[in-house]
């Protein structure tokens, strides 16, 4: 049966092994806004972002002429993106954080909770906009380990195993890690969304 | 604020610890029946469970692509293209 994505995306590779200047500049218009999002997701929106694109496409051209072509290609600059984030994390100096414990549910010694809590309503409440906006400040507020887990596992949609492989960290950090994070962050949402709150 | 507790019933502290693992499918039979149990017992433990669902929904939508103020930018920087480009290797 007729690929024509796959045909096309044949054709880019061919143009870009060959060293074609049109291919390369369309390989880049198309597909750095998507990168430079994916980046900005894990490292904010300022020049570790780009600088973490720029590093990402070195490393694509380097390796064009070995790509299997298995994947399609945005799958594998994802990839790509997505690691050279991760170096710039792990270089970069970190911004002081609210401590996550703060932000995890309360307990009295029996085990019981503190709060009893209230439904959400956020579709009543909140503009679909502006609720975005929430959330996407909220997920910025989380610890840096937090926040990454949470990134790549609900957003970017990494498996549990390729993000713990990522990291360098086991896949019980990474349950761990994500529980933590949606916790929290449903804990910073809470005010916003709660059936009479707000 | 939480049902009668039994011999082995799960506590609301026990509830977070198991709710990402029952929401990934990953309890045992057997506990996961004691986690339906406690839930439906325990009207703070279901709005828990209702509101950390629509917290990862909301999650993917906060950056969902198909919505027009997502955090895709419809083009990069000009000075970044630029760039990138340079970088490019010389035509063996």
């Amino acid at each position: 049966m007729a690929d024509p994505a796959g045909d096309e995306e044949r054709a880019l590779l061919a143009a870009l092994r060959a060293g074609d200047d049109g291919a390369y500049e369309r390989l880049v218009r198309e597909h750095a806004p998507r990168m430079l999002a994916v980046a900005r997701r894990l490292l904010g929106d300022g020049e570790h972002a780009r600088d973490a694109v720029q590093e990402a496409f070195g490393s694509a051209f380097r390796a064009i002429g070995s790509f299997a072509g298995q994947a399609r290609l945005s799958t594998w600059l994802h990839r790509i993106v997505v690691n050279a984030a991760l170096m710039k994390l792990r270089t970069r100096r970190r911004k002081p954080e609210q401590p996550l414990d703060d932000l995890l549910p309360q307990f009295e010694p029996d085990g019981h909770r503190r709060d009893a809590g209230a439904p959400w309503q956020p579709a009543e409440r909140l503009e679909r906009r502006e609720l975005r906006k929430l959330v996407r400040d909220g997920i910025e507020r989380l610890p840096e380990a937090h926040r990454t887990v949470l990134v790549l596992r609900d957003i970017e949609e990494l498996d549990t195993a390729e993000v713990a492989e990522l990291l360098g960290v086991s896949t019980g950090v990474v349950k761990t890690r994500l529980h933590r994070a949606r916790q929290a962050l449903r804990t910073l949402l809470d005010p916003h969304l709660r059936a009479g709150g707000g | 604020m939480s049902p009668e507790p039994g011999a082995d019933a799960l506590t609301c502290r026990d509830l977070i610890d198991f709710l990402r693992a029952y929401l990934d499918g990953e309890l045992p039979p057997e506990l996961r029946q004691r986690f339906e149990d406690h839930v439906d017992a325990c009207p703070p433990c279901l709005h828990y469970l209702d509101s950390y669902r629509e917290t990862v929904s909301l999650c993917a939508e906060a950056f969902d692509a198909c919505v027009p103020d997502c955090a895709v930018p419809d083009e990069v920087p000009e000075e970044l293209v630029r760039a990138v480009l340079a970088s490019r290797p010389p035509r063996s």
